[in-house]
């Protein structure tokens, strides 16, 4: 049976009876939910699972799609701080630019940012297994881009900006996982435990898809992204802070 | 067919009675053009963020309220009662210059809000031959009698004392204190607002935010932990802490260093929140040796910790964060206006049309001046 796509005008609504019709419609067996003039509605989709789309009209408050577990959140506007915060699966896809924490302590699935994330972007990212979160960056990111990273990708493409990321402290703390940046990345801008390393034609091909994906997301063509100009941020040891908190 | 549901029934928001995370909301905005702006549109950017505070302290100030007594320092006291403490805050005022006139603020009792206190309102022109040593007796004058009175009168506190301004504070949630005082019945060429979550200090009428002196008002979100230095430092240069938290401080470093040392804003915020030295040994040689004074002179007015601060004064407003930015700040530009605020929604319920919205760089200041 057909279910038609639930559209809730969203203007002066508070997160908790938003989010009650939304888990309720996901139980009715709804596959689409369009919310419009969305501002400020913090936690739209927490703890969310199963298979539908939400179409976000407007600027959703913090923490979009927390601990999500499965549905596609795309954002037609600017996002507040925290989209995808320790999300499990899916896809988080935002037209505009993120605030702070983008991506924080995220487990699995994407976030796609067209524009610029704030401070702190994937922080504490993780990964086990199968589960390896990616968070993907159109423009650029200030500081602290995947401070305490334990796992997963983040990409920066760096569209209008050069170099891509300018602000300090990047990988600050990283212990797993890999951040990637367009261009070449200044040596003062890493952060403490974090190494850079070159960026080969085998971490092309692996990244590859993760380029194209998000140039289809938005509508941009991917031959310009698909060549070796990018650098590459890894731990440069599993226990950055070995020294710092405890003796052996 | 598409099912339509409206949202119109939840426009009253339930209040959040369980917060796990901490944090204060602000939002600021000025009309460089001075054109004047009534507090409807602050009230609901602050009430949307409800969710950053606890409903124990929020508080609204704006310059360009009070035209009919524009040149009169405009002195807001809570008092305990209209006796004693009024008698002696009388007898001091009059000591020190002319109350041109006075009254009780107008306030509306609110199911949710409990009047601690009574706002009172003077204004007032000091006597300036009374003040030497200073190039501005008059904000000398009304300094010294608020640092007077709030160490040594009991029972009352004077909690704004600048020109043609006012600050409107209370123990409550952003609409509640906004509906106690009326705000919309005032109109401000710029608006600071504040919700608190008070975390170090109880939330009591004189912590709720904004801070003023004289000309100063400060709203604040995050937490001093140079206080003790900052304040001990202030203190040696006779501001008198008296509000039990820290943002406080602030107001008094901001009238410090911009009124008596002649600083801008843009240069006390390179001595609050100035660069790394590794980043200042990386700059033109001129300004590393105009950076390295500022540290070295102004090291004990240095603020750690985490903080996201918008200070207003007569001619304009700054906004800044901490160094390493750990609080929200967004800036939002819409022809003659500037907003600085802790979320992007909250501007954009005040302004709609708003045309850039960006994420100043930290420790960067933020800063929208008045064109005459």
């Amino acid at each position: 049976m057909q279910v038609e796509p639930l559209v809730i005008d969203v203007k002066g609504m508070h997160y908790t009876p938003l989010n009650k019709q939304i888990r309720a419609a996901v139980a009715s067996g709804v596959r689409e939910i369009v919310l419009n003039n969305v501002l400020g509605q913090r936690f739209i989709a927490n703890g969310l699972r199963g298979d539908v789309r939400i179409t976000v009209n407007g600027v959703p408050g913090g923490d979009l799609g927390m601990f999500m577990s499965g549905p596609e959140c795309e954002v037609f506007g600017d996002a507040e701080h925290a989209p995808g915060n320790t999300m499990d699966s899916g896809t988080l896809v935002i037209h505009g630019s993120a605030g702070d924490a983008v991506a924080h302590s995220m487990r699995g699935g994407s976030v796609f940012v067209k524009g610029n994330i704030g401070y702190r972007g994937g922080i504490h990212m993780k990964e086990y297994e199968d589960k390896r979160p990616i968070l993907a960056i159109g423009g650029t990111s200030h500081a602290f881009l995947g401070e305490y990273m334990a796992g997963g990708l983040i990409l920066v493409l760096g569209i209008g900006h050069d170099p891509a990321v300018r602000d300090r402290g990047i990988g600050s703390g990283i212990h797993g996982g890999e951040i990637v940046i367009r261009g070449d990345v200044s040596e003062r801008l890493l952060g403490v435990g974090a190494m850079k390393v070159e960026f080969t034609e085998e971490d092309l091909e692996r990244i590859s898809p993760v380029i194209k994906e998000f140039c289809e997301r938005f509508d941009l063509d991917p031959s310009k992204f698909l060549d070796t100009h990018y650098c590459r941020i890894v731990p440069s040891s599993s226990r950055p802070f070995a020294g710092k908190y405890t003796w052996e | 067919m598409v099912k339509f549901i409206s949202g119109k029934y939840y426009l009253i928001a339930p209040k959040p009675n369980i917060i796990v995370i901490n944090m204060c909301g602000i939002i600021g905005v000025i009309d460089r053009t001075m054109s004047r702006m009534d507090g409807s549109s602050i009230k609901e950017a602050l009430s949307l963020m409800d969710e950053r505070g606890s409903g124990e302290g929020a508080g609204y100030v704006a310059y360009g309220i009070y035209p009919d007594y524009a040149d009169c320092y405009a002195i807001h006291v809570f008092f305990d009662n209209l006796l004693e403490p009024k008698t002696r805050v009388d007898e001091i005022l009059k000591q020190w210059g002319r109350v041109v006139y006075q009254e009780e603020i107008p306030t509306y009792e609110q199911p949710d809000l409990k009047r601690e206190h009574i706002p009172w309102r003077y204004f007032f022109k000091p006597y300036t031959d009374l003040m030497v040593g200073t190039k501005n007796p008059d904000d000398d004058n009304v300094k010294r009698l608020v640092m007077n009175i709030n160490a040594n009168v009991e029972g009352a506190l004077i909690f704004s004392s600048g020109k043609d301004l006012g600050v409107f504070k209370a123990s409550g949630w952003p609409e509640d204190v906004a509906n106690f005082y009326r705000i919309e019945d005032y109109k401000g060429y710029i608006w600071l607002a504040h919700n608190r979550y008070p975390t170090n200090t109880s939330g009591w009428w004189g912590g709720a935010h904004p801070f003023n002196l004289l000309d100063w008002s400060v709203v604040h979100n995050g937490e001093i932990t140079s206080y003790g230095t900052n304040r001990r430092y202030v203190e040696g240069h006779g501001y008198q802490c008296t509000m039990l938290t820290d943002t406080e401080v602030v107001a008094y470093l901001f009238d410090l260093l911009g009124r008596r040392h002649g600083l801008t804003s843009e240069m006390v915020v390179e001595a609050l929140a100035p660069p790394f030295w590794d980043e200042i040994d990386e700059m033109p040689e001129k300004q590393q040796e105009l950076m390295r004074a500022i540290r070295l002179t102004y090291g004990p007015a240095l603020m750690n910790g985490p903080f996201a601060i918008v200070v207003a004064t007569n001619d304009g407003i700054v906004g800044f964060s901490d160094r390493i930015k750990l609080r929200p700040l967004v800036a939002g530009e819409n022809g003659s206006r500037l907003y600085i605020s802790s979320e992007e929604a909250a501007i954009r319920t005040m302004d709609p049309d708003v045309e850039t919205i960006y994420m100043p760089r930290a420790g960067e200041p933020v800063v929208g001046r008045v064109v005459e």
